[in-house]
């Protein structure tokens, strides 16, 4: 196979040497390697594709009208009340959805630098590239622009933090927290409403590409549904960006408002 | 009858050795047969070389018949040229145009270090494979043929994979340098077959941790496969990582009954 010039080193991988006692708790040793590691991103991307496909369609309430969607929020400030305080479970699962994010940007940070240690030096030529579409190279930026989106999102509809959003935190009429006032009170902003839609492509791109990705990741493979990925990966992408986007469309465009 | 192609512009990388730095060198081809392979070409170069009391090129080949997985070259930015499921040895010069410019590199991943110009060692897929590419199999007389019965589909997917030839063109290609494809061919050709089940999951463990050592990530560009001479399905991959993720579980319990 090959010529050697480097010494020749250990046989290292050899399971069978280690003893039981020896071995890492089992997600830490599954998480050790960079395929464990993505099996980490894989189930982390799965429960956050789940939210923001829920995120979406609890959205589309705003256009039953201002009550809908201020009922709506508030059901989600009581979830599981009285049995838990109010909001408790609403912070359980968000604690859920910081961890994933945070174990997501771990793996694929540390999976980063591996790639980049895998080739120090790189192809002093153009490369031509063959089948890697645009949204399998872009991972990184697509996801870095869709932390930075949460991020002003969380200050302007979940906190209302400062001038980001002064009108967030306001009541309504019924004395409910007015989330669908400040939906309309940001996204009227015409530059927050294009930030909003182009954050929402990027995160399109991001599920087109891992979407399909993570079926490869998780050892998901079966001819008989091979060739369903593609169009699952499509469908989802193209749900979250029709359904996320069509919000500031609405609002500029006077349907909600 | 054959063409000839004029002024071809070559642009190959030269490096004395390990530790120098490397730089592009250009030459000219006046005039070579369209039916002459791409290494011929080089050596048609090289006598040139010799000739005018200069280095020549150096480059891996050897069976110059697609199976033997020595050769490489990283041909205008694809690994093994512009030919699907061929390796360089097999690419010819049809393929190219006269006066097109031809850029030649050799692989890049830091577990192939070059040895000199367009050489790489790539002993590391060795490593992967002394860490669980083989069966116990008792030594002596040789088995009756069909003394073990396999299915027909089963066969053909562990030859789809053994035809792995670990050229290490899927590494040169990964924008990741991962060796996904090789280690997963190497791992699913023997895992599928009865013969490979006593040491299934010892063997997926042992070469993926060891593949871990030397290699980037995977990150399902699907680069590899296109790349790939004998084009080995990046199903291979999953395959791999559903019996690592086994792997894990099964290891464990054996290891902790002794
Ligand atoms: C917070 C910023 C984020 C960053 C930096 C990021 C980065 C990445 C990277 C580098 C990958 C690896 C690509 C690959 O290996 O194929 C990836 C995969 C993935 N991401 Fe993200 N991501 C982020 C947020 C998200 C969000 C919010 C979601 C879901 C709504 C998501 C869903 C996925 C999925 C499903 C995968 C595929 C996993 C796999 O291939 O196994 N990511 N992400
Ligand atoms: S020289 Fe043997 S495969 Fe190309």
């Amino acid at each position: 196979m090959a010529q050697t010039i480097t010494k020749r080193g250990p046989v290292s991988g050899t399971a069978v040497t280690r003893s039981a006692r020896k071995r890492k708790p089992f997600l830490l040793d599954l998480y050790g390697t960079a395929v464990g590691k993505k099996y980490a991103m894989a189930i982390t991307g799965i429960g956050l594709i789940g939210f923001v496909v829920f995120h979406m369609i609890g959205n589309l309430k705003m256009y039953m009208g201002a009550s809908d969607l201020n009922h709506y929020a508030h059901f989600l400030e009581k979830l599981l009340y009285p049995i838990l305080p109010e909001k408790a479970m609403l912070w359980i699962l968000r604690a859920g959805l910081i961890a994933m994010l945070l174990l997501h940007l771990h793996a694929a940070y540390s999976l980063t630098v591996l790639n980049r240690r895998a080739r120090p030096v790189k192809y002093q030529s153009e490369r031509d590239y063959q089948v890697a579409s645009f949204a399998s190279r872009s991972m990184r930026l697509t996801g870095i622009v869709v932390l930075l989106f949460v991020i002003w999102h969380l200050l302007d509809l979940t906190f209302g933090a400062g001038s980001i959003n002064s009108y967030t935190g306001s009541k309504d009429a019924e004395g409910l927290k007015d989330v669908y006032g400040s939906v309309v009170f940001s996204l009227e902003r015409v530059p927050v409403a294009i930030f909003y839609v182009l954050a929402n492509i990027m995160l399109g791109t991001h599920l087109f590409h891992g979407v399909w990705s993570l079926f490869q990741s998780l050892g998901w493979n079966n001819p008989k549904f091979n060739k369903w990925r593609t169009g699952a990966a499509t469908g989802i992408a193209t749900l979250v960006v029709v359904g996320n986007v069509s919000f500031p469309i609405a609002v500029l465009a006077g349907i909600v408002g | 009858m054959s063409n000839h192609l004029k002024n071809l512009k070559l642009k190959i990388w030269r490096q004395d050795g390990p530790n120098t730095s490397g730089r592009f060198e250009d030459y000219i081809i006046d005039e070579i047969s369209d039916e002459a392979s791409f290494l011929e070409m080089l050596d048609v170069l090289n006598e040139r070389l010799i000739s005018d009391n200069k280095l020549p090129v150096v480059f891996d080949h050897d069976c110059r018949e697609g199976i033997c997985g020595t050769c490489s070259l990283m041909i205008n930015g694809q690994a093994h040229g512009p030919e699907r499921r061929t390796a360089t040895c097999q690419l010819h010069m049809r393929k190219f145009k006269s006066g097109d410019e031809i850029v030649i590199e050799p692989w890049r991943a830091s577990a192939f270090p070059i040895i000199k110009d367009l050489m790489v060692d790539r002993s590391a897929f060795d490593r992967i494979i002394e860490s669980g590419g083989f069966i116990t199999a008792p030594t002596g007389g040789a088995p009756d043929a069909n003394l073990i019965p396999i299915p027909k589909p089963v066969a053909d997917a562990a030859m789809d994979s053994a035809e792995c030839i670990g050229c290490g063109a899927c590494v040169a290609a990964c924008p990741n340098g991962a060796a996904n494809l090789f280690t997963a061919a190497k791992i699913n050709h023997l895992n599928v077959l009865p013969q490979g089940q006593a040491e299934r999951y010892k063997r997926v463990e042992a070469m993926v941790e060891t593949m871990d050592e030397y290699f980037g990530s995977c990150t399902n560009h699907g680069e590899c496969e296109a790349a790939c001479p004998k084009e080995i399905s990046i199903d291979v991959i999953a395959l791999m990582n559903k019996d690592y993720r086994k792997s894990k579980v099964k290891n464990r319990k054996e290891l902790s009954r002794g």
